[in-house]
């Protein structure tokens, strides 16, 4: 009897590392499902307002997204540092915006068109006449949904 | 020779002692390429475009709650200088008219908010007072969704939501901005 408890204390058992992969795959899997791949790089420096009415955008896959900023440090030779637009990873006018919202559109199944939305992601320093320039655009182009982008917090 | 086919057999386990660190792998490369970004912001419906401009003075000037942003982001509503802090109270009481008013809202169903602004103001600003605006429509159907339903408005079913939003309609109009800088 003595013996065999001997034996056992002498033995010290190496931690089973089998279940590890399956612990990180869990966390690879959660981390796959929360993120979404940032799908354009910024070129304008965009701070966007705090609000308090935010609703979350639903369905990621009919969202386009407009920024508005001032151009960052290194664009700025190129394009001065008067608020610019940005569309996909390119500055554009504001005159083809209509071009843009009907390419996006013809990516989209119809019966989805209508609940496609812009997000407007626009720096606290942009003054309105180039905002109602856009939002002139987006109406002329019929795409009538419009986000402006936002982040949660208390105004005062 | 049986020593031999022991060995050859335990060999065909495949070691699944990498693939942790595979998996690793994978995961860093998902944290660093990605960010968590909840999209939030202030949902709105732009009215189709049209040439001819709806104009808001031909409207019974009781209904009408006009909100004037200037270019130095001052706020004049209904004429009078006002405060974004106040602006949520204000409207609030302009829809509702609980006191039966003569100079407020005949009834929450006709009442417009009109929103005016500088082509010199600023979007920060600009979206601070249209959080305010949204923020008391917000505040109202909670109110009427308590009251008639004893239940947080976003927890109603649709049919309830759309019975509440026709009883307080959300309108806030947006005339064309005006031009004083020449901005």
């Amino acid at each position: 009897m003595s013996k065999f408890k001997k034996k056992r204390g002498n033995s010290t058992p190496g931690i089973s590392t089998a279940s590890l992969p399956d612990i990180v795959f869990m966390l690879l899997f959660f981390f796959m499902v929360v993120t979404v791949i940032r799908n354009a790089e910024l070129k304008v420096d965009v701070k966007v307002p705090i609000a308090s009415e935010l609703k979350e955008l639903e369905d990621k896959s009919l969202v386009t997204y407009m920024y508005i900023g001032k151009p960052l440090k290194r664009y700025q030779e190129d394009y001065g540092t008067a608020p610019q637009l940005q569309l996909n990873d390119k500055f554009a006018k504001v005159s083809q915006i209509p071009f843009f919202v009907e390419e996006k559109k013809l990516k989209v199944p119809e019966r989805n068109r209508d609940k496609m939305t812009t997000s407007l992601r626009i720096d606290n320093d942009v003054t309105m006449g180039f905002v109602t320039d856009v939002k002139t655009e987006l109406r002329k182009a019929g795409q009538l949904l419009v986000n402006y982008a936002a982040s949660q917090g208390e105004v005062k | 020779m049986q020593l031999r086919k022991k060995k050859e057999r335990m060999s065909q386990e495949i070691n699944a002692g990498s693939m942790a660190d595979i998996a690793f792998l994978l995961l860093i490369f998902f944290l660093v390429t990605t960010t968590i970004n909840a999209e939030k912001g202030i949902r709105v419906k732009l009215p189709p475009w049209s040439d001819e401009e709806v104009d808001p003075t031909q409207l019974n000037t009781r209904n009408v709650y006009s909100v004037l942003v200037n270019y130095n982001n001052e706020l004049l509503v209904r004429g009078e200088p006002t405060q974004i802090t106040d602006l949520r109270k204000n409207c609030k009481e302009f829809i509702m008219n609980p006191e039966g008013r003569e100079d407020l809202a005949e009834k929450p169903s006709k009442a417009i908010v009109s929103l005016k602004n500088d082509r010199g103001t600023n979007y920060e600003t600009y979206l601070k007072v249209y959080n305010e605006l949204k923020g008391a429509y917000n505040e109202l159907w909670d109110a009427e969704a308590e009251k008639e339903y004893q239940k947080v408005y976003e927890d109603l079913p649709n049919s309830a939501k759309k019975a509440i939003q026709d009883k307080i309609p959300l309108v806030i109009s947006e005339a064309e901005p005006v031009d004083t800088q020449g901005k």
